[in-house]
């Protein structure tokens, strides 16, 4: 039964349409909101785009912006592999994490978990930056110096995107009617098989949702991930050696960088955007199969 | 409908910001200054007992780098610009007012039984032939090379005073801030890296495991900054496009006065004399 | 939090097999495992930092550039770039998100290009987003390093994440609740406000928690639009720095700022608890005025 205080029929067909136009104004202002700001990558970028050809992003010797270097390609793997080893990591973590609150913790555990959950997700990157620095990297510096490394970028993002991947799979969880898993207990099936046969399959696409948007997260990720991988632009042989990501050597070198320098650090940036969105359309593409 | 009164109140407070906006602003004389991180935690405090001594005074210290500031002066969004080297020849239009003066020390860990390094061994740890602390009379570790990132006067002052090019060094970690960089040494028993004396000076006194090395048989001191006999000195410049008038001339004669010794000291940079 | 949560639970049979019994020691395991994790972040930082807390830390402005006095000035100036950045961004991603999930056909080009463009929206880094916040927030539009610059900037970071979330819990609702409402007559407005948000109350309110997660977490584009001053904001165009900015030039900038670093860092987490704690409330008690479930 649904309460409620007045009439809620809204009879009057002008109300519906207004919200309707409101409601597409809305959508057109958030949309709008991206041109702009793809708008304004691009101006800042132009500059640098007209002179150099677009190759030398790639096969330029090194990144020495202030000595005509441009090569963004070492900067391009270690995001790919930083965010990758975090999904890697994060992605059976977080759905762990979001079975355990819906199906086999007991109420009073659930919800203190889930609420730690949220505490993780809140935690600022600046936090997770400086306890990495002061208590990880010093540990996988008795490993295998130097310790500032991939593996401190790979653990930092793990802890950093899980939060999101275990929340949005719960809440898929939490959508799956109960009556498929009523009907599949009454088809005698055990908990796991439920989980593995019934439940996933059907939250599939919330729990996707939450990995793309973990993925997002991990690849644009600044500020922890510039106190902890080291920051050496190279391409990384083992988890031990120190790399720098696109969006760490913005935030590094950007309020420092005046003219091509800058302009550069605009084209990193874009090379980011695509990046991400190549992986949104890819994700996009197997969903839809 | 709940809802429906939340909005209502987020909306009225909203315009209700908007229209205390104006009003607070304009009753206050203000003043912007960006640049040099080194600088802002010092600017905010000389800025903090200004307005303090002058009623209705906003100063305003935002941070960006060296180079923003100079930008920032140059195009106007900002009155003052803080800067921490001397200016460099391009840059001579603009009038630069010392503050402090700040030295660029070795740090290594405190662990670390070596007690002083050549310029040549220097050179020759940062651009990577000597790879292990050994070669130094050291202990037998690779040595973890801490180097500053691009743009920061802090690089550029230790890459003139060894006469290299960033090109040819070969870091193991890229830092960004002072304080980074004091972490980084302090958590790595083989690491070498450069940061500000005063930022140096401080950790050290209050327990961060990180010692400082003599650069060319002068100890990296305050008081050796203060002498002039440290070799890797540097200004702490506030840099403005033409002459400064008004409220940023009361200001910059404060910074430089000894009213302001004691903020300057607690930052442990030296303090200006102005004769 | 009821029994919305775990009702699923007493709906699942216990586990028997060996398939059954290593599912359920792992997902325990995984649980362990974080949860030894967080109290260890936890306890570092109240290590850190404990000592320095108390009521006037909470209340009084800082001294000597951070490392003395406390953060009430920032408390205060985190709360209105949050409470600007909130009150732009929800009603424009939950019209969004509810345009996406009920009034859009699934071939229709506006819908494509609204979902994309705010995909885009969630890609663009978050350095990104203060370089132009600052161009066109500070610069352009002339508010300077300002409270309003950061909070606008910061509703631009999260709409898509509320939109996405939204659009998420919306469409996750069974058609029953429509098929329902056109029964009675509702026109569609009235069904979207009266039947379907508070059905997907969870939802929202959970991507508004990642969003105000999010939110106060941000440095780097805040560094840039609201800055750098630790003064008590006059007005919603003064500067005022957020604590995720103090705690980053305290621990990154300033020599000996750790203690209160870590202090600060222990006001957010707590902070945080809090507005999740409120924002569950009302969310449960929001779906509860308008649905009852079995």
């Amino acid at each position: 039964m649904i309460w409620s205080k007045r009439n809620i029929l809204f009879p009057s067909a002008s109300v519906d349409t207004l919200i309707l136009w409101l409601l597409r104004i809305a959508s057109g202002i958030a949309a709008g909101m991206v041109l702009l700001i793809l708008f304004f990558l691009l101006a800042e970028s132009l500059p640098l785009l007209r002179e150099i050809p677009a190759v030398r992003f790639v096969t330029d010797s090194s990144w020495q912006p202030t000595e005509g270097a441009y090569n963004l390609a070492p900067m391009l793997s270690g995001t790919l592999y930083a965010a990758g080893g975090a999904l890697f990591l994060a992605t059976p973590l977080g759905i762990a994490s979001a079975l355990f609150v819906a199906y086999y913790a007991l109420p009073s555990a659930a919800r203190i978990y889930r609420r730690l959950i949220e505490l993780l997700a809140g935690i600022p990157s600046v936090v997770y930056g400086f306890w990495a620095l002061t208590t990880l990297v010093p540990l996988i510096n008795e490993l295998h110096p130097p310790g500032a490394s991939l593996l401190a970028g790979i653990l930092v993002l793990t802890l950093m995107i899980l939060p999101t991947v275990a929340l949005t799979a719960h809440a898929a969880l939490l959508a799956v009617p109960d009556e498929y898993l009523r009907g599949a207990a009454a088809l005698g099936m055990s908990r796991w098989s439920i989980i593995r046969g019934v439940v996933l399959p059907a939250a599939r696409m919330g729990v996707t949702a939450g990995i793309i948007l973990a993925a997002g997260r991990a690849i644009g990720e600044t500020m922890a991930v510039l106190m902890v991988t080291g920051n050496v632009v190279q391409h990384a042989s083992t988890v031990y050696d120190p790399i720098r990501t696109l969006a760490a050597n913005i935030a590094l070198e950007m309020p420092y960088a005046l003219g091509d320098h800058r302009a550069a650090l605009f084209v990193s940036g874009l090379m980011l955007m695509l990046l991400v969105i190549a992986l949104w359309s890819a994700a996009a593409r197997i969903g839809r199969n | 409908m709940k809802l429906a009164g939340v909005a209502i109140v987020g909306t009225i407070m909203f315009a209700v910001g908007l229209v205390w906006s104006p009003s607070g602003n304009t009753a206050a004389q203000k003043l912007v200054l960006t640049g040099a991180s080194t600088i802002a935690p010092l600017a905010g405090e000389i800025a903090r007992r200004f307005e303090s001594r002058h009623p209705g005074t906003r100063i305003d210290v935002q941070t960006g780098g060296s180079s923003r500031g100079i930008n920032d002066v140059r195009t106007g969004t900002a009155d003052i610009g803080m800067v921490s080297r001397d200016l460099k020849p391009e840059e001579k239009g603009l009038h630069a007012y010392a503050i402090a003066l700040d030295g660029v020390g070795i740090i290594v860990h405190a662990s670390n039984p070596v007690v002083m390094l050549h310029r040549r061994q220097l050179i020759d740890i940062y651009t990577g032939k000597i790879a292990n602390w050994k070669e130094v009379g050291g202990v037998n570790s690779p040595i973890t090379v801490v180097n500053k990132a691009e743009g920061r006067s802090t690089l550029e002052l230790f890459l003139s005073y060894l006469n290299l090019k960033n090109s040819q060094i070969k870091p193991h970690v890229v830092i960004g801030d002072n304080a980074q960089g004091i972490k980084t040494v302090a958590g790595n028993r083989n690491a070498i890296g450069y940061v500000s004396i005063g930022a140096a000076v401080y950790e050290a006194e209050h327990g961060t495991p990180i010692k400082l090395l003599p650069l060319d048989g002068v100890a990296a001191t305050v008081a050796n900054v203060r002498s002039g006999t440290f070799p890797l000195s540097r200004p702490l410049n506030l840099v403005t496009r033409a002459f400064p008038e008004g409220l940023a001339r009361k200001f910059i004669e404060f910074a430089r006065s000894p009213e302001v010794h004691d903020l300057v000291e607690a930052q442990y940079f030296v303090p200006i004399s102005v004769r | 939090m009821g029994k919305a949560e775990t009702a699923s639970a007493r709906a699942m049979p216990s586990s028997n097999g060996w398939h059954d019994r290593l599912a359920e020691w792992s997902v325990y395991a995984v649980a362990l495992l974080i949860s030894a994790v967080f109290l260890w972040i936890l306890g570092d930082l109240a290590r850190g930092g404990i000592e320095h807390l108390s009521w006037s830390f909470l209340l009084d402005p800082p001294q000597n550039a951070g490392r003395g006095g406390g953060i009430g000035s920032i408390l205060v100036s985190t709360i209105l770039v949050l409470l600007i950045a909130l009150v732009v961004a929800l009603p424009l991603g939950w019209a969004a998100a509810v345009m996406l999930a009920e009034y859009v056909s699934s071939g229709s080009r506006f819908g494509y290009t609204v979902r994309n463009s705010l995909q885009i929206l969630a890609a663009v880094p978050s350095i990104v987003f203060g370089l132009f916040g600052n161009a066109f927030f500070s610069i352009y539009l002339g508010l300077g390093f300002s409270i309003l610059s950061g909070g606008l900037t910061l509703a631009c970071m999260l709409l898509p994440i509320l939109v996405s979330t939204a659009e998420a819990g919306l469409r996750a609702l069974p058609d029953t609740y429509r098929s329902s409402a056109v029964a009675l007559g509702m026109s569609r407005a009235a069904t979207v406000f009266h039947v379907l948000l508070p059905a997907a109350a969870p939802a929202l309110v959970a991507g508004l928690l990642l969003g105000i997660g999010r939110a106060m977490a941000e440095t780097a584009a805040l560094l840039f639009t609201s800055g750098y001053v630790d003064r008590m904001p006059g007005s919603l165009l003064d500067s005022g720095r957020t604590l995720a900015v103090h705690i980053f030039d305290l621990s990154m900038n300033l020599p000996g700022g750790d203690v209160a670093a870590h202090a600060s860092a222990l006001v957010l987490i707590v902070v945080l608890l809090l507005i999740n704690l409120l924002a569950m409330e009302m969310a449960t008690g929001w779906q509860r005025g308008k649905i009852v479930t079995e």
